[in-house]
């Protein structure tokens, strides 16, 4: 346990690239940092995979701290639930999907499909890179799911395998549907024009009557798809907006794409001319097109995630006296469970040890661990920190004091109901305006000639069809979502834009949102410590990976460890260690045999002493985040402020004075009390955006308007959210909510324009004048003008808010 | 002229083969990992090289 001075370079692990902290394990002439890594070399080895190690440098992840408990995979020798992972199952192979949060690099992928190399048992394998997923093929007389899973697992690429994987397979795929109406729309599309280009350049005469007919005929032919399945989805939306009596924008859509259709009908069929079969099909490519940009989604990241997704699969059960490892389903009220070190505790328990470490970094957000002891609850989603421990269940994991948040009835709420879209608003009225103008053309020319009053009326529907309404919405919000996912916001969807543009009021949760466990404020009280002392302690905290050692050593800065003797961690306690035949001791106040009155009321204190005798002790207190009282000042500007904490209210006077913006502190709320303060935040018409990390937060964030969820990384846990925000851009939140407003106006705007079009068509329909090429040549201009106009001013207006720069666009 | 009356028929016939080639290439997935083949491509050489030798690997026990 030598500390070396930080200059001299240390050796890299083969496998995984880490420095070889305390010794090199020689092996084949290469150096491993531990046992785990040497291992997995030696099995890649063996079986000639070793350019495991050529395609990507340090390809593996350190194995140092891997669970090595043989028997956790024990559960998966269950027959109901190797079912519920299955994917395929004949009498010769089966198919698995596992998802390995690993999956980093080439090498990766390359080592799993592999796998048929390593064991005769996997047929073969494909990895999904983007969603770190792989598909596993097995025989499965040759290798069972448990072996499968440890020789996974022995190689670093442990699966994660968890609850809500057993609740149900995921939902198909609906996107590719989208993507085939697409195609259809555009192969008609194009074909259609190439037909009706003689009509254009009126060469009809050079090609014969005969021509003529056969290429309407192929036209209505080709538009039949596109009326009866490329449009499919509008007619169903309209449908059902009708039938709650209101008008969305799908209505007029299909208003529009009714006439033009009748109309070509009568046209191409009556009257031998060339209809407008051509614009019908480019409408609808255009519309599937924004539709399909509007979809964009983050692969990676799961927007739905519940309490199962955190929770363990299986857990250690005491039966007699024997261990034994279930599902967590079966597990009952009376049991009495095994939980080791760093293992969740999966549901209310009493302690039946005689003292726990428990962190609850995964609900609070919180990582000093607390201490409990015999006979006191703990709540699930406490990992345990230090020795294996015994608990009795209390209530059955869905019913706890966190998870029963998710009984609560707003979960079962889609959020987006109750709100107007502005697009839903402003096509209300345009669709009465034009069904007003319509008529008042048919009934003004129907006193001179009832035809062209038909033809008026007709006009006027089909030049009036809100293509490039429509579009605006779709190709604004999309854009939008793509600037704010590179700035590392990712929204659920589209839909979130329009309600972040509404919000009045931001609910800041405390714990890991407004403060950072990083950025803890340490001072020390006591005598000044020398270069010497200063020393010791370095040597001390660099042997624990407790967040207090950390947040002290990130105090000392770089200075010189001293040599210690005897260097131990006593988890739960601190640290000690023999210096100059000295004992010194790093730790809490009965740790150091300190006898004296704590005198700080709030944060941790760490105590330091020597031969028993205390020198001095550190006061540690959560601190802000960097740029937390800019984002508050910001968003004080138009909103109300407020903080909800399940801490005690000890740093309400530190807090006050940092961000006196904030209009309302409340402290010692539980994830229910803060589920029902966003709710009468909501009762009092209030907006709310609710901007928390912990899944205690999980019900207020589900309640808000705008539930935003930070993490330090993305891909990690984050509860049920509408956003997840990378914690590094905590700071661009208000330039997130003012780029959020003004993306609205660039829809409005773009409403604008298409009205103008509109008027211009309007004015010719009225008259009776409208012919085919006018029309090919309105409705795509005025799409493709709006589409370019709204990707064009959200990229100016996200430049000016700093949300774009020019090299990256 | 009366060529076109052909040139279409078989334009048509292939236009739709090929749409007909994109449902199913579609359904099969082949447009929900655009990233993985990517990679896997350059695997290829070296996957060659391995599979030559043909001496089967004898399943071990892990851990």
């Amino acid at each position: 346990m030598s500390t070396s001075k930080p200059n001299i370079v240390k050796e890299q692990c083969y496998h995984c690239g880490e420095d070889c902290e305390t010794e090199v394990i020689r092996f084949d002439d290469k150096g491993f940092c531990c046992q785990g890594c040497k291992l997995v070399y030696e099995v890649l080895a063996e079986n000639e995979l070793c350019a495991y190690y050529d395609i990507e440098s340090f390809p593996g992840e350190s194995q140092k701290s891997k669970n090595s408990r043989s028997n956790r995979f024990d559960y998966l020798e269950d027959e109901s639930i190797q079912q519920k992972l299955l994917d395929f199952k004949n009498s010769e192979e089966s198919h698995y999907t596992f998802y390995i949060p690993l999956i980093h690099c080439a090498s990766c992928i390359w080592l799993l499909e592999n796998l048929n190399q390593i064991h005769t048992g996997v047929i073969g394998s494909r990895v999904d890179f983007v969603k770190k997923k792989v598909q596993i093929r097995i025989a499965h007389d040759k290798i069972k799911l448990k072996e499968l899973v440890q020789l996974l697992s022995s190689l670093g690429y442990e699966p994660k395998i968890n609850l809500s994987d057993l609740d149900g397979k995921q939902k198909p795929k609906a996107d590719r549907k989208t993507i085939n109406r697409l195609a259809v729309a555009g192969f008609c599309f194009g074909n259609m024009m190439l037909f009706s280009l003689p009509e254009y350049f009126s060469e009809r005469e050079l090609l014969g009557e005969g021509f003529q007919g056969l290429f309407n005929y192929l036209n209505v032919l080709l538009s039949l798809p596109i009326v009866f399945y490329a449009a499919n989805d509008y007619y169903l939306s309209a449908w059902n907006s009708l039938k709650r009596k209101q008008i969305n924008m799908d209505v007029p859509i299909v208003m529009g794409i009714i006439a033009l259709f009748l109309y070509s009908l009568w046209q191409i069929f009556i009257h031998q001319e060339a209809g407008y079969m051509d614009s019908l099909a480019g409408l609808l490519f255009f519309l599937l097109l924004g539709k399909i940009y509007q979809q964009k989604t983050f692969a990676t990241l799961e927007f739905d995630r519940d309490y199962k997704a955190y929770f363990p699969i299986s857990v250690t059960r005491l039966n007699k006296d024997q261990e034994e490892v279930i599902v967590l389903t079966k597990l009952e009220v009376g049991d009495v469970l095994l939980v080791r070190d760093e293992e969740l505790v999966p549901a209310d328990c009493i302690l039946l040890s005689e003292e726990a470490y428990i962190d609850y970094s995964f609900v609070t957000g919180e990582e000093v661990p607390v201490k409990v002891k015999k006979g006191e609850l703990i709540y699930a989603g406490g990992r345990q920190r230090g020795e294996k421990i015994m608990l009795t269940v209390q209530k059955s994991p869905s019913q706890g004091y966190l998870t029963d948040l998710w009984n609560n009835e707003s979960f079962e709420k889609d959020k987006a109901e109750g709100l107007v879209p502005l697009s839903n608003k402003i096509s209300a009225v345009f669709t009465w305006t034009v069904l007003g103008i319509a008529v008042s053309a048919l009934a003004f020319w129907a006193f001179t000639d009832l035809s062209i009053g038909v033809k008026a009326f007709t006009s006027v529907l089909i030049v009036a069809c809100p293509c490039a309404l429509a579009m605006s919405t779709p190709f604004t919000l999309g854009n939008t979502l793509r600037i704010f996912g590179r700035n590392k916001f990712y929204l659920k969807n589209a839909q979130v834009i329009e309600r972040i543009a509404d919000i009045n009021a931001v609910v800041f949760d405390k714990t890991g949102t407004l403060t950072d466990p990083a950025n803890a404020s340490v001072t020390f009280h006591g005598a000044e410590l020398s270069q010497k002392s200063k020393g010791i302690l370095k040597a001390l905290v660099e042997h624990s990976t407790h967040p207090l050692s950390n947040r002290i050593n990130q105090w000392l800065g770089a200075c010189e460890s001293e040599k210690l003797d005897n260097l131990k961690e006593i988890k739960g306690a601190g640290l000690q260690g023999v210096y100059l035949g000295q004992d010194v001791k790093l730790g809490s106040l009965d740790f150091t045999n300190s006898e004296f009155k704590n005198p700080i009321e709030s944060g941790n204190i760490v105590c330091f002493s020597v031969e028993n005798q205390l020198i001095g002790f550190f006061e540690i207190q959560s601190g802000l985040r960097t740029d937390s009282s800019d984002v508050v000042r910001e968003l004080a500007l138009g909103n109300e402020l407020h903080v909800l904490s399940g801490d005690h209210s000890h740093e309400l006077k530190t807090l006050s004075t940092k961000l006196p913006e904030i209009k309302e502190y409340r402290f010692d709320q539980s994830p229910k009390n803060k589920l029902e303060y966003l709710q009468q935040l909501k009762g009092t018409g209030a907006k709310t955006m609710m901007i928390g990390d912990g899944l205690n937060d999980a019900g207020a964030l589900q309640v808000s308007d705008v539930g935003v969820a930070i993490t330090d990384q993305v891909s990690h846990f984050s509860p049920a959210s509408d956003g997840i925000l990378d914690a590094h851009a905590f700071g661009q939140i208000p330039k997130f909510l003012a780029f959020a407003k003004s993306t609205q106006r660039v829809i409005k705007a773009s409403f604008g324009l298409s009205i103008a079009y509109n008027v211009i068509g309007i004015t010719f329909a009225v008259q009776g004048l409208l012919s085919p090429v006018f029309c090919a040549i309105l409705m795509p201009l005025s799409s493709i003008s709006v589409v370019v106009f709204t990707t064009l001013s959200t990229n100016i207006l996200a430049y000016r808010h700093g949300l774009l720069t020019l090299s990256k666009n | 002229m009366e060529v076109i009356f052909l040139l279409i028929a078989i334009s048509m016939v292939l236009a739709v083969s090929f749409l007909f080639l994109f449902f199913k290439a579609n359904k099969d997935g082949q447009f929900d990992d655009s990233h993985t083949p990517a990679i896997r491509i350059l695997f290829e050489n070296q996957h060659k090289k391995e599979s030559k030798k043909d001496q089967p690997t004898k399943p071990k026990s892990y851990e």
